[in-house]
């Protein structure tokens, strides 16, 4: 049997194509992950009326078929047939925003004169007609030439329409485009003119209202109110992922803790229990806690962009980056990057400058991410008192909050710097279409959310729990010899590979405070940061087996083993440190070849060395 | 329509909430990928513009209106572009 026939939805960005995609592919959706695939695809699965199965991708936004930024560049050799690992679709759905026609409109001609069978969706038709709007689809179908499938995708308006005028027009067959190599070189300006010809002439009616939009920006983008309200919801969203998360992870945290407690019960001691309770569920345990911070940090961020403030805040944001030598546009990967380098970093892909875009990749990893929040809370949790510093301000989030300004401030000064260096060039500009403002759906958001849940479900599942395993094995071989009483007992981690090897590295960590626990830690720590705290609790429920392996046990043997400078120096280090291995890997791909991400360890390697061991020894002279 | 030069102003000094069509755009002041979007985004010779928005007081970005669609821009790049008040709207 053949493969079902491939349905492209493209558009222009703003034209409501992802709420389509939604719309029509439900749950139905895959999202290609992250690392090993060399393009991000979103497909979904389509029964038509007839019963054919069809197989829906939904293309990145784009203005043109010329394209100026490597996202737009997967739109056009997707639809020109020429991108590897995908087959030339054999019909095109464009999505066109009503209120928006003598724009979208030109692309739209763009991708007719292809040659592919079309059908235009022209979508959120019912914010057009409250703009006060009134359109003529038949006049479109007649300028056009193709059907025209009035839509409204977040209310699923049109969608049986839209799905009959498919089956129309997908036939099984080869296709094959109008032009042998597939460009269409037709001049912007002229396309442009007879969009907007179309447009007025399929204009029934259109009278001013008052609209939404602006009566919002007038305060979002207000000179003095927009910093205040952009400063304000930065605010709320940190606040949200400490407090509000807090009772979730407390009761991820017990039904773990309690699981280790039945094992431990039920199992004779033995090398699997060990395994199990020390190395899995130890180690995953540390990690899936996590969670609950995770997604309310990714809920903020999918809010803010399906609203559209996001690109307000990076109109707030331009004069600050700009600056630094970035734009405003850098601001959405590195707000995002908060969340996760990795989105973060593939969201530059909406960056035209190629020095501006590889500036936000390389400066990326020092926001922040989820991923350190484990390591921080572990770390302030046992060393820094909760005093009361202001009312209503403790010491703990004091530092906190300095843990992550000096990632902002690492940041800026390493864009600084490139800029001036290894990505010298002539300042960027910064152009941006300021889309409506809309009330995010809640499907689309609640679909963004389980997609990133799962992605990172999937990291615990495999790569932490693979290297916590490796670690365990690692920790508990060889086994050191049994001593005749009174002798001193043989630390079991010392005597192990994995001890002998942190022993051996340990020298090139000493001077900057760091012993053979957090030796231990770093290495696993580049397959995923959060496994640091996996690690370290491995490490002490192998070497203090009788201790119960709850947080509160943890929190004492770092207490007991490890000095407030050197606390503060392993926090300094997570700030700068190297990226995981995925973080790695996307960057890898985003730039084509290994020379930018080795560039990019190597920097950050060396900051995280040379500001852990100032942290350690300013400390130290304090007298810490 | 009437286009004298000397009424035109570039679209960064012109005032906010003015009514104005685009006059001439000086695309050889603008980087080629620039004056590409440009055009994508809508600018072109005889379409109405308004400012909507100045961020932050110096040299921030401002926030047009062109056609139906709101777009940001550098000052920079809005020096370039020259527009001719409407009087309709002026008065």
């Amino acid at each position: 049997m053949n493969a079902a026939p491939l349905v492209a939805l493209v558009g222009n960005p703003n034209a409501g194509k992802s709420a389509l995609f939604n719309a029509l592919t439900g749950a139905r959706q895959k999202v290609g992950n992250y690392p090993g695939v060399t393009v991000e695809r979103k497909v979904g699965r389509l029964m038509l009326d007839d019963g054919r199965p069809v197989e829906l991708v939904d293309l990145p936004g784009a203005y043109s078929l010329e394209p100026s930024s490597p996202d737009e560049r997967v739109t056009r050799d997707v639809v020109t047939g020429t991108q590897d690992g995908e087959r030339l679709p054999d019909a095109l759905v464009v999505v066109v925003d009503a209120a928006n026609l003598d724009n979208h409109l030109r692309f739209t001609l763009q991708l007719i004169a292809l040659g592919l069978p079309v059908v235009v969706a022209l979508n959120m038709v019912d914010l057009a007609e409250r703009d006060g709007l009134k359109l003529d689809p038949k006049v479109l179908e007649r300028e056009l030439g193709v059907r025209v499938i009035p839509t409204v995708a977040v209310r699923k308006r049109g969608l049986d329409e839209l799905k009959a005028a498919l089956s129309g027009i997908v036939i099984n067959g080869p296709m094959r485009l109008r032009k042998s190599d597939g460009s269409v070189q037709d001049d912007i300006v002229t396309l442009q003119r007879r969009a907007r010809q179309i447009a007025t002439a399929a204009t029934v009616s259109e009278t001013t209202v008052r609209r939404w939009t602006h009566m919002l920006d007038a305060v979002a983008l207000h000179p003095v109110a927009g910093p205040i309200l952009l400063l304000a919801i930065m605010f709320l969203m940190f606040q949200a992922v400490f407090s509000w998360a807090q009772p979730f992870m407390d009761a991820i945290d017990a039904g773990f803790t309690a699981l280790q407690a039945f094992l431990t019960a039920e199992l004779a001691p033995s090398l699997l229990r060990s395994l199990l309770v020390d190395g899995v569920i130890a180690g995953v345990g540390a990690v899936i806690v996590f969670l609950p911070q995770i997604l309310i940090l990714f809920l903020f961020i999918l809010v803010l962009e399906a609203s559209g403030y996001m690109v307000r805040a990076a109109f707030l944001m331009d004069r600050v980056m700009a600056s630094v030598g970035l734009s405003g546009r850098a601001f959405i990967p590195l707000l995002s990057s908060f969340a996760c380098a990795i989105p973060g970093i593939m969201a530059t892909r909406t960056i035209d400058d190629e020095k501006d875009r590889l500036t936000t990749i390389l400066i990326a990893p020092l926001m922040t991410c989820s991923a350190r929040l484990p390591v921080y809370t572990l770390i302030i949790g046992a060393f820094i008192p909760n005093t009361q510093v202001l009312p209503f301000v403790g010491l703990q989030g004091l530092v906190m909050l300095g843990l992550y300004v000096m990632g902002i401030v690492g940041a800026f000064v390493a864009a600084l710097v490139l800029r001036r260096t290894v990505t010298k060039g002539v300042s960027s500009g910064f152009m941006m279409e300021m889309p409506k403002y809309q009330w995010p759906q809640w499907r689309d958001v609640g679909i963004g959310l389980w997609s990133r849940a799962q992605i990172f479900l999937k990291r615990a599942g495999g790569i932490i729990l693979t290297s916590t395993i490796i670690l365990w094995v690692l920790l508990s071989f060889p086994k050191p010899p049994e001593q005749p009483a009174g002798a001193p007992k043989i630390s079991a981690v010392d005597y192990s590979i994995a001890g002998r090897i942190a022993n051996g590295i340990a020298p090139v960590f000493a001077p900057i405070g760091f012993n053979r626990d957090i030796v231990l830690a770093l290495i696993p720590a580049m397959a995923a940061r959060e496994v640091a705290v996996a690690a370290i609790g491995t490490v002490y429920a192998i070497d203090d087996p009788d201790s119960n392996q709850g947080g509160k046990a943890m929190v004492e043997n770092l207490r007991g083993r490890w000095s407030l400078p050197t606390a503060l120096a392993f926090l300094m280090w997570f700030v700068f440190a190297p990226q995981c291995i995925s973080t790695i890997a996307v960057t890898r791909r985003e730039t084509n070849g290994w020379k930018w991400p080795a560039f990019m360890v190597g920097y950050l390697f060396a900051a995280a060395y040379i500001m852990a061991g100032i942290t350690y020894w300013l400390a130290v002279a304090a007298g810490l | 329509m009437d286009m004298r030069p000397d009424r035109s102003v570039s679209l960064e000094t012109l005032p906010r909430k003015q009514h104005a069509i685009v006059a001439a755009i000086e695309w050889a002041r603008l980087a080629g990928p620039e004056a590409r979007r440009l055009r994508e985004l809508g600018f072109d010779e005889g379409v109405d513009v308004e400012v909507l928005h100045r961020a932050t007081l110096g040299q921030g970005p401002i926030a047009c209106r062109i056609g139906r669609m709101t777009v940001a821009l550098r000052r920079a790049v809005a020096g370039a572009i020259q527009v001719s008040p409407m009087p309709a709207a002026a008065e």
